[in-house]
């Protein structure tokens, strides 16, 4: 329970065995009183086994889904467990949990919650075509969303109650398509978006990648995903 | 001649495979009706291969067979488009069964363990 409202906190992980644990335990730690779900997507490590132990409940998937996949699946359970309001947190220890209050507060204003870089608070940069892209990105769910919007390929985000029903049913699996098509269609079905400011920390394990070829298709998938979901019914 | 003979066995060796899959029940019926449809089509056409020609002079195409091969391109082409989008629909449906599995166990484990306290 955060502030009477009963929250489930998603994590999708795909070979996480490394960090998943620590992640699980600081979520449980900061935020006595919530439900922990890790969906490990397919993984073939031991993901599901030391998330299990450290205290989520596991749902796993037969195969490798994508995000989208594991995400809809976090939906549905929360959906059908009769939560009130599902957190999505990055299984690598990006996203710190002592921010899921502040993200949970602010769905009394609005159905989605975005735990946003760039908006004042904390160090991140990205340069070159990936810069661009979110910065195109951000300009136009802006405008469409009727508020400022600075980081929206964040994968911090809070659904309240409503938000849950919707996408339990529909998610893409596509990448990209899970954080930009999901917001546009949020917003084009009158569902109220909104950004509050986060720090991120460095990734527990992975590295980003920062290779000028790959920001390059970056850019151009984010182009045609956000023009495909603006056309799309 | 020695081309027709090609063609025919090969229009005849089509319409035999085709009919061994339905009557082993290995094709849908909506795939059965398609290609029983494209036998009918392709084995008379591989014993006159001139017999589109009539119907190539008046859409102005110089020969039978360039409207042939036209024809063959353009079916493949839609042929693949309709599988394409027939697999995009088969994923989402394993995708959805997937979930279903995934939320079932994730259940049952957890009432097995309410169970047991």
């Amino acid at each position: 329970m955060i502030n009477g409202r009963r929250v489930l906190i998603v994590i999708p992980a795909w070979n996480e065995e490394a960090c998943i644990a620590d992640v699980v335990r600081e979520v449980r730690g900061e935020l006595p009183g919530v439900g922990v779900l890790v969906v490990d997507d397919g993984s073939t490590d031991h993901t599901a086994a030391i998330a299990g132990e450290a205290g989520a409940t596991v749902a796993r998937l037969p195969y490798n889904l994508g995000v989208g996949g594991a995400m809809r699946l976090g939906y549905r359970y929360g959906y059908e467990h009769g939560y009130d309001v599902v957190v999505k947190v990055d299984a690598d220890g990006q996203h710190d949990p002592r921010y899921v209050p502040k993200l949970v507060d602010a769905l009394d204003e609005a159905d989605f919650i975005i735990g946003a870089r760039f908006a004042g608070e904390g160090d991140y940069t990205v340069k070159g075509p990936r810069k661009w892209a979110m910065r195109m990105l951000s300009i136009v769910l802006s405008r469409l969303g009727r508020t400022n919007l600075t980081d929206t390929t964040s994968g911090f985000v809070a659904a309240n109650r409503r938000t849950i029903e919707l996408l339990a049913q529909w998610y893409p699996v596509e990448y990209l398509g899970d954080t930009i098509e999901v917001l546009v269609r949020l917003m084009r079905n009158g569902y109220k978006v909104r950004q509050v400011p986060v720090t991120m920390r460095a990734r527990q394990a992975g590295i980003p990648s920062h290779s000028p070829i790959k920001s390059t298709i970056y850019l151009g998938r984010a182009f045609f995903i956000l023009a495909l979901s603006m056309v799309r019914r | 001649m020695k081309l027709t003979i090609l063609t025919a066995i090969i229009g005849f060796a089509l319409l035999v495979i085709i009919f061994e899959l339905m009557r082993r029940r290995q094709l849908r019926e909506k795939y059965a009706l398609l290609w029983g449809a494209v036998a009918i089509v392709v084995v008379p056409l591989a014993l006159f291969p001139r017999l589109l020609d009539a119907v190539a002079s008046v859409v102005g195409v110089a020969s039978g067979v360039s409207l042939v091969l036209f024809l063959g391109l353009v079916f493949l082409l839609i042929l693949s488009l309709h599988l394409s989008w027939e697999v995009s629909a088969l994923e989402e449906e394993t995708r959805t069964l997937a979930e279903e599995i995934a939320l079932l166990r994730t259940e049952i484990r957890e009432r097995a363990d309410s169970d047991q306290r």
